[in-house]
């Protein structure tokens, strides 16, 4: 084993600039990949945190009066499902989304007129959200007398996973594309040393080395630029995540959490997918030199 | 030992041919070589010394008939067994063959290094061998600051350090003067003598006058028995 670590490590150093090129090739990989991946982990928490926060908003007509709706709050405590109702005045709804959203707090200002109804905020037991009975029980108060508008924030959550779905996939489209993009450019430096090695390898075979015992140096080579790659890319990645969380965590709405960097066990399979590119790249390279 | 068990032919050639393209380099060549000979091959440039050599290591296959060689039959070995049959064998070029940015002591580890062994016994070995050869000296030196004859001292090294059976030697002498020719060759029968099977291309006329062995003739890819 420490043979072939001396050979890797002097073709390694004779080569700097090639094993360089290489090794930011596969950072650039690791980068962009990884950034698709850490952007569709973040919206996706942020998703399952909203969906599991989902309060329906029951809007009521205009000129409800309070019996009615005490009827009507009534009725919709007793769906199944529905573990509370708040009443929240037209007036009281205007100061909170004022509270919640500071950016729009001019916006509101000029406002002569309330636009907000009068509405009831009606949360869900955790079992009904996750089995999907949001829709029925939305479309029970809908058929209510008094009411206007029953919204839960579906339109918002399937924008949201058609945007978390389009992340993944142009994740995966760009990540194939560079990913094969780096293995070539691994493939292309082995190849380049291997013909630069070439009388060596020849002398080895004549004297009775192995495939195994030639071509270990070059794996080890091919890992360790998946590895450097591998490495340069993430820390790229956390610098970047870095400035972006300390620009975006402002906006974010309270509640929403914070977005995360990958954990330490996402690190490691990126890493080992970083090398496992270097590996398929050397095999790629060794399998048509070796086969003469 | 059986008694004549030492006349089992180690290598083997049943009427062999090589063509490359339609050039044919070797005629119908059949001979046997018995453990513990020296055989000497001798032929004007051309005549297909070199062919014969890499049929015995595998570095050309033969286009028609058998080679067998220590008991394997290169026609059936597939590719990954070749590394075994090399190590039977201790070759030695005209040219030397050494790696110029490994030392002397470096070129001949690798050979025991390849096939395995541990990292003390080649320290040893190498070192003993190199003496043997006169190289212990200038185990540290490239080859590029070498003589040929020291260079060609270092490869007999090589040759040797695995204790091979055969010895297969191309021209082994035809670069260097007089004198280091002389070491080389000395060096070569010594080897011999311990029981190894020599086997030597070459065009020397004297050589082949003054060595004891066999020889056996070629004249454009074909066989003709002398001595
Ligand atoms: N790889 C090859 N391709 C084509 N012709 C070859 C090749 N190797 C040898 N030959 C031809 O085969 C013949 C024998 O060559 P060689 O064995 O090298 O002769 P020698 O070693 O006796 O000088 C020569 O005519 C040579 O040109
Ligand atoms: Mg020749």
């Amino acid at each position: 084993m420490y043979r072939f670590w001396q050979r890797a490590l002097r073709d390694i150093s004779a080569n700097k600039f090639l094993n360089g090129i290489t090794a930011v090739t596969i950072a650039l990989s690791v980068l962009i990949v990884s950034a698709f991946g850490l952007m569709a982990l973040n919206l996706h928490s942020l998703m399952e945190k909203w969906r599991h926060g989902i309060r329906v908003l029951v809007y009521l007509e205009p000129d409800v009066s309070s019996k009615e709706r005490k009827t009507l709050e009534d009725r919709i405590r007793r769906i199944e499902g529905v573990s509370g109702v708040i009443f929240i005045s037209k007036e009281a709804g205007l100061a909170g989304m004022k509270e919640r959203m500071r950016i729009l707090d001019t916006l509101l200002a000029d406002l002569d007129q309330n636009p907000l109804p009068d509405t009831f905020e009606v949360s869900l037991d955790a079992a009904a959200l996750e089995t999907n009975r949001v829709e029925g029980i939305v479309s029970t108060i809908q058929g209510m007398a008094s009411v206007e508008e029953v919204t839960y924030g579906k339109v918002w959550l399937d924008r949201f996973t058609g945007l978390v779905h389009l992340f993944r996939f142009g994740g995966a489209a760009m990540g194939g594309l560079f990913t094969v993009a780096a293995m070539f450019i691994v493939a292309n430096t082995i190849r380049l040393v291997l013909y630069s090695r070439q009388q060596e390898i020849e002398i080895m075979r004549l004297i009775g080395a192995s495939d195994r015992f030639i071509t270990a140096p070059f794996y080890i080579q091919g890992l360790f630029q998946g590895f450097l790659g591998g490495v340069v890319g993430l820390a790229a990645l956390y610098g970047l995540f870095e400035i972006a969380s300390r620009r975006i965590g402002g906006y974010l709405p309270v509640g929403f959490g914070d977005i995360r960097y990958f954990s330490l066990p996402t690190v490691f399979s990126i890493l080992g997918c970083a090398m496992l590119v270097g590996w398929i790249g050397c095999y790629l390279s060794l399998k048509g030199f070796l086969k003469r | 030992m059986i008694p004549g068990e030492k006349e089992r032919p180690i290598i083997r050639m049943y009427r062999v041919h090589k063509r490359f393209g339609s050039k044919a380099a070797l005629t119908d060549i059949s001979l046997e070589i018995n453990e513990n000979e020296f055989v000497l091959i001798s032929g004007a440039s051309g005549a297909g010394k070199t062919t014969l050599l890499k049929l015995i290591y595998r570095g050309e296959s033969a286009s028609e008939g058998q080679v067998l060689v220590d008991g394997m039959n290169l026609l059936r070995i597939p590719r990954n067994r070749i590394p075994e049959l090399r190590r039977k064998l201790g070759i030695i070029f005209q040219d030397y063959k050494l790696i110029p940015d490994k030392t002397a002591f470096e070129n001949v580890a690798l050979v025991l290094e390849a096939a395995g062994h541990p990292r003390r016994f080649i320290g040893k070995k190498v070192k003993s061998v190199l003496r043997g050869v006169g190289m212990e000296e200038k185990a540290d030196a490239f080859p590029p600051s070498l003589s040929g004859g020291e260079q060609q001292r270092v490869a007999v090294a090589r040759a040797m350090v695995g204790d091979p059976k055969v010895i297969l030697a191309d021209e082994p002498t035809g670069s260097l003067d007089p004198d280091s020719a002389g070491v080389i060759f000395s060096l070569l029968e010594q080897y011999h003598r311990k029981g190894a099977t020599l086997l030597v291309a070459t065009h020397d006329r004297d050589l082949i006058r003054n060595a004891g062995g066999r020889v056996i003739h070629l004249e454009q890819g074909r066989l003709i028995t002398g001595r």
